[in-house]
């Protein structure tokens, strides 16, 4: 009923507008052309004024409604970040000034020079001094942001210090899974035909030594404030995009090419709880590249913590290896019915 | 054929005048050869599909402004696709895939210059037709056929493809990997692939027909900037559109015949690992965008040449710096085939060639600049008459602006590391190439209207339209320049479970209840056309904007073959406006000896 009653509204409001638009149409023809016109031309003049004037209002509103609500406000987590939203701000007060500059002129001069029997139309086809002004002010603003966006671009894609700790991330529809190389600082090989969701999430390739001590998390992954952490990223299935908002950085997850990417937080998940004045919060890691009908659920979590904090995760977790085959695991207490059926297996 | 009809239709005493003798139903509308009809026909299709994609979007919008709200009637429309009146990520994503795809190509590329090229390039240059009025029949009967397969698309069982408008391999590559990937994918590649042979025979006839059939006096720079943007606008075309055909080849192979072009090292839950080593899915990216980005100066060029033309009448006051002016065109076009990869600044793309992408990208800001500079010198010291289309041509500069200076931010790969595909992303291409590209077409079908029909658009219901769609541009995609700093990604179905960008719940609704505003001021553009076609006010004059350009100079309902007599001759560039007292020199006026400057 309310959607018939709103769709009758609605036509009824054309209809109105309609008659009014013909109406209108036949008023000026009785006025004559060159008058409706001119009736015409104040009007709209005064709506490109109008529209200026409400637009730049329009922007001071915006800006205070939202601006708070930007992570420009919050302030980045990374020392990456910072520099990001340095440049941001360059950025935006040298467009800004061309932004205000341009459409002043374009709204103003639409007003000003409006139709007016009495003006004499400038004959202005061509002036070499003007285009030049205009080709090469502008050439020497962007060569500006283009060597402050490469120095920033460099390192951003440059290789971490020495002392990163590296994690290799895996994207899959839809979550991500993290793996640590463990003691020996180095990730067993891996290959995709191995993979076996229970067990083997990534692949891993058990005869390699170095993948004995390697350990896989799933959505969580636990970094430390004030050390570099370099991220392997690669994908199971489709591309998938790691996004880290709060550190300003992305990169995607390609299946088949392994892709990089480091950065230093440098305050922990509770320092910005504290900051943010936010008791959830949480440095979220959302896929930024279309990857399937989950794609908006496709969630993980990076817990920043100091260095004690993730030591004592770190020493909770246990290798991936004694998930796969329990029977290896030293700690594991020995029971006799996995003895038993291990046992049967050998026989047959 | 009636007397009346007779005498517009215009029989030339030279031996192209004669085509239209026989001419019956089948041939005049359906596969009709005459540039001005197949205009039309293009224009007519693209509106068709722009108001599907525009609904689509309305759909899509009434999920991210009411998330948790039902509507039944959506079930009753879409079915298992709108369950309990919720639409389905299924269905979200499904309807911002066509959403992209119909806008991009069928309506801002075909719709566009489809319609323009061929409606104007034949008049403006001074032909009878285009080079070969057969192949511009074959070119919209592809485009339509390549919409029939696009639309039936959405009705398969499994639905369209639901990957976004890019396409992107894996996900486009594997019919397991989405639903939307079976069928419906299939379908969306081969209705592109019809697409692109379209958009071929289309280009080669417009670079052909520029090139050679201009009228006695036409010298290349005599030519009105439309038919220089749309010269550029085509060349693009022809040289990036095989591209992505074989792209799409390509992919063809890898979805249906185990080939590893794009795939490797790939196991998809359920089904297992793949056989396919040694693929790149980047190579897709290179192709497709090798294309895509041409492709926004596909979309925007066009509407830059109609702008500059209609801006210099309505001032009546000369284009300012013709000749910067076409540079800037020439700079733009070459510049476009030199900047693809700055839309995989994080693709793990090698850095230092990541630097010359930025580099060359953020080179187009500058012939943009001049473009802009020279639009508002054109205004400068006018005498601007606010006709419907001044007014989205006016409409055009403003968004070129606010839009074009966002993609400085974007093509400066340190930002773009962080924006990517964040709601920013989605702001700035909205306004620079959609709806800035949109009012150039607007302004194209208000400015030509009176020729293509022999009849006015009604003019309030124009200036409704303008300040609506303007202020709603604005209000709609301002804003989401805040979510993309806050860096919320673009299709996302529903943000309510991120503590990072849920704080946006009200702005989205307030967004969407624009868009469908927006949406409803577009009917009212509909009701206009369609009713000023068969009862708009007559055109009574030859020339009603008092502009130079030739197509003025035919008869007020053209014929097959334009003029009914000789094909005027050119005596003088388009923009001898104000010049020596006179408000308007039409081209074919002869130069007076003591005239001062002539072009």
């Amino acid at each position: 009923m309310t959607l018939f009653l709103s769709t009758a509204i609605i036509i009824l409001i054309f209809v109105v507008i309609f008659q009014i638009a013909k109406a209108s149409e036949y008023v000026s023809i009785l006025k004559g052309e060159e008058a409706s016109r001119q009736q015409n031309n104040k009007i709209n003049g005064f709506l490109m004024v109008a529209f200026l004037v409400l637009g730049f209002v329009g922007i001071y509103v915006c800006n205070k409604m939202y601006y708070g609500k930007t992570q420009m406000a919050q302030g980045a987590a990374s020392i990456q970040g910072e520099k990001v939203d340095e440049m941001l701000f360059v950025t935006l007060i040298i467009t800004g000034i061309v932004f205000v500059i341009t459409q002043v002129l374009l709204f103003w001069f639409a007003y000003k020079y409006q139709e007016d029997t009495n003006r004499k139309v400038f004959f202005f086809a061509h002036s070499t001094k003007l285009e030049l002004i205009w080709t090469v002010i502008p050439a020497i603003a962007l060569t500006v942001l283009v060597v402050f966006g490469l120095r920033n671009w460099f390192f951003f894609t440059d290789e971490p210090p020495k002392n990163a700790m590296v994690v290799e991330v895996t994207g899959k529809q839809f979550g991500w899974i993290f793996r640590y190389p463990g003691k020996d600082a180095i990730f067993g090989k891996k290959y995709y035909k191995n993979i076996d969701p229970a067990t083997n999430s990534v692949g891993i390739i058990w005869d390699d030594e170095y993948s004995k001590d390697d350990i896989l998390t799933e959505q969580t992954m636990y970094v430390v404030k004030g050390t570099p952490i370099k991220l392997i990223l690669g994908s199971r299935d489709v591309i998938h995009d790691v996004g880290l908002t709060h550190f300003r950085l992305k990169m995607d997850a390609v299946p088949g090419i392994p892709t990089t990417m480091w950065f230093t937080p440098i305050y922990t998940t509770k320092e910005m709880q504290e900051k943010t004045g936010n008791p959830n919060f949480q440095y979220e890691i959302s896929c930024d590249q279309m990857c399937g009908n989950g794609h908006y659920s496709m969630k993980g979590v990076i817990q920043v913590v100091d260095q004690e904090e993730y030591d004592l995760w770190m020493a909770k977790q246990k290798p991936q290896y004694f998930t796969a085959f329990p029977e290896k695991d030293p700690s594991a207490v020995p029971v006799i019915d996995s003895t038993a059926k291990k046992a049967t297996i050998v026989k047959l | 054929m009636s007397h009346e009809a007779a005498l517009h239709e215009g029989h030339g005493h030279d031996d192209h005048g004669h085509h239209e003798h026989h001419d019956t139903f089948l041939t005049k509308y359906v596969f009709s050869q005459d540039h001005k009809m197949i205009a039309k026909q293009f224009l007519i299709t693209g509106m068709v599909w722009a108001v599907l994609g525009g609904l689509m979007s309305v759909l899509f919008r009434l999920q991210l402004g009411y998330p948790d709200a039902s509507f039944p009637w959506l079930e009753s429309i879409l079915g298992k696709w709108a369950k309990g009146g919720q639409i389905t990520p299924e269905a979200y994503y499904a309807l911002v895939t066509t959403h992209g795809t119909v806008l991009v190509f069928f309506v801002l590329t075909a719709g566009l210059s489809g319609t323009f090229a061929n409606f104007l390039i034949p008049l403006q240059v001074g032909a009878r037709d285009m080079a070969s009025p057969f192949l511009n029949m074959l070119s919209y009967w592809f485009f339509f056929i390549a919409s029939i397969i696009m639309l039936s698309s959405l009705f398969v069982e499994t639905g369209p493809f639901s990957g976004g408008w890019t396409a992107y391999p894996p996900l486009s590559a594997l019919h397991d990997a989405s639903p939307g990937s079976k069928t419906g994918m299939d379908l969306w590649i081969i209705a592109m692939a019809l697409f692109v042979v379209s958009s071929l025979l289309g280009g080669l006839n417009y670079i052909t027909t520029i090139l050679n059939m201009r009228t006695k006096g036409m010298s290349m720079t005599r030519l009105p900037l439309t038919i220089w943007a749309l010269f550029f606008t085509a060349v693009l075309g022809v040289l990036s559109f095989p591209v992505l055909l074989s792209g799409m080849i390509l992919l063809i192979f890898d979805r249906n015949f185990g080939t590893s072009f794009y795939l490797s090292d790939i196991y998809v839950n359920g089904v297992g690992a793949l056989s396919n080593e040694g693929g790149s899915a980047i190579l897709f990216q290179h192709l497709f965008w090798f294309l895509g980005h041409p492709e926004v100066y596909i979309i925007l060029l066009p509407a830059m040449g109609m702008v500059s033309e209609i801006m210099s009448v309505n001032s009546r006051k000369p284009i300012f710096g013709y000749m910067a002016m076409l540079g800037s065109l020439f700079a733009i076009a070459i510049l476009a085939f030199l900047v693809w990869a700055h839309h995989m600044f994080v693709t793990g793309l090698n850095p230092l060639l990541g630097s010359v992408f930025v580099l060359l990208t953020l080179l187009i800001a500058v012939p943009s600049a001049i473009k802009v500079f020279n639009w508002l010198t054109t205004l400068w010291r006018g005498n601007i008459r606010f006709t419907p289309a001044m007014l989205f041509a006016i409409g055009f500069v403003s968004l070129f602006i606010s839009g074009g200076l966002t993609g400085i931010w974007l093509g400066n790969a340190a930002l773009d590391i962080y924006l990517h595909d964040s709601y920013f992303v989605v702001a700035h291409f909205h306004i620079v190439m959609g709806v800035a590209s949109m009012f150039g077409m607007f302004a194209g079908v208000y400015h030509w209207f009176p020729k293509m029909y022999g009849r006015y658009l009604n003019n309030s219901l124009g200036y409704i339209h303008f300040w609506i769609t303007m202020a709603g541009a604005y209000l709609i995609f301002w804003p989401m320049h805040y979510q993309g700093l806050a860096g919320m990604p673009r299709r996302y179905f529903d943000f309510s479970i991120w503590e990072s960008f849920k704080q946006f719940a009200e702005l989205n609704r307030f967004i969407s209840t624009i868009a469908m505003i927006v949406f409803a001021t577009q009917i009212l553009f509909l009701i206009n056309f369609f009713y000023s076609i068969f009862k708009g006010r007559k055109v009574t004059v030859l020339n009603p904007w008092e502009s130079n350009t030739l197509e003025w100079t035919t008869p007020i309902r053209p014929g097959h073959g334009n003029w009914p007599g000789e094909i005027p001759e050119v005596h003088r560039w388009p923009y001898d406006y104000g010049k020596d007292g006179h408000d308007f020199i039409p081209q074919t006026t002869p130069v007076g000896e003591d005239e001062t400057g002539t072009h």
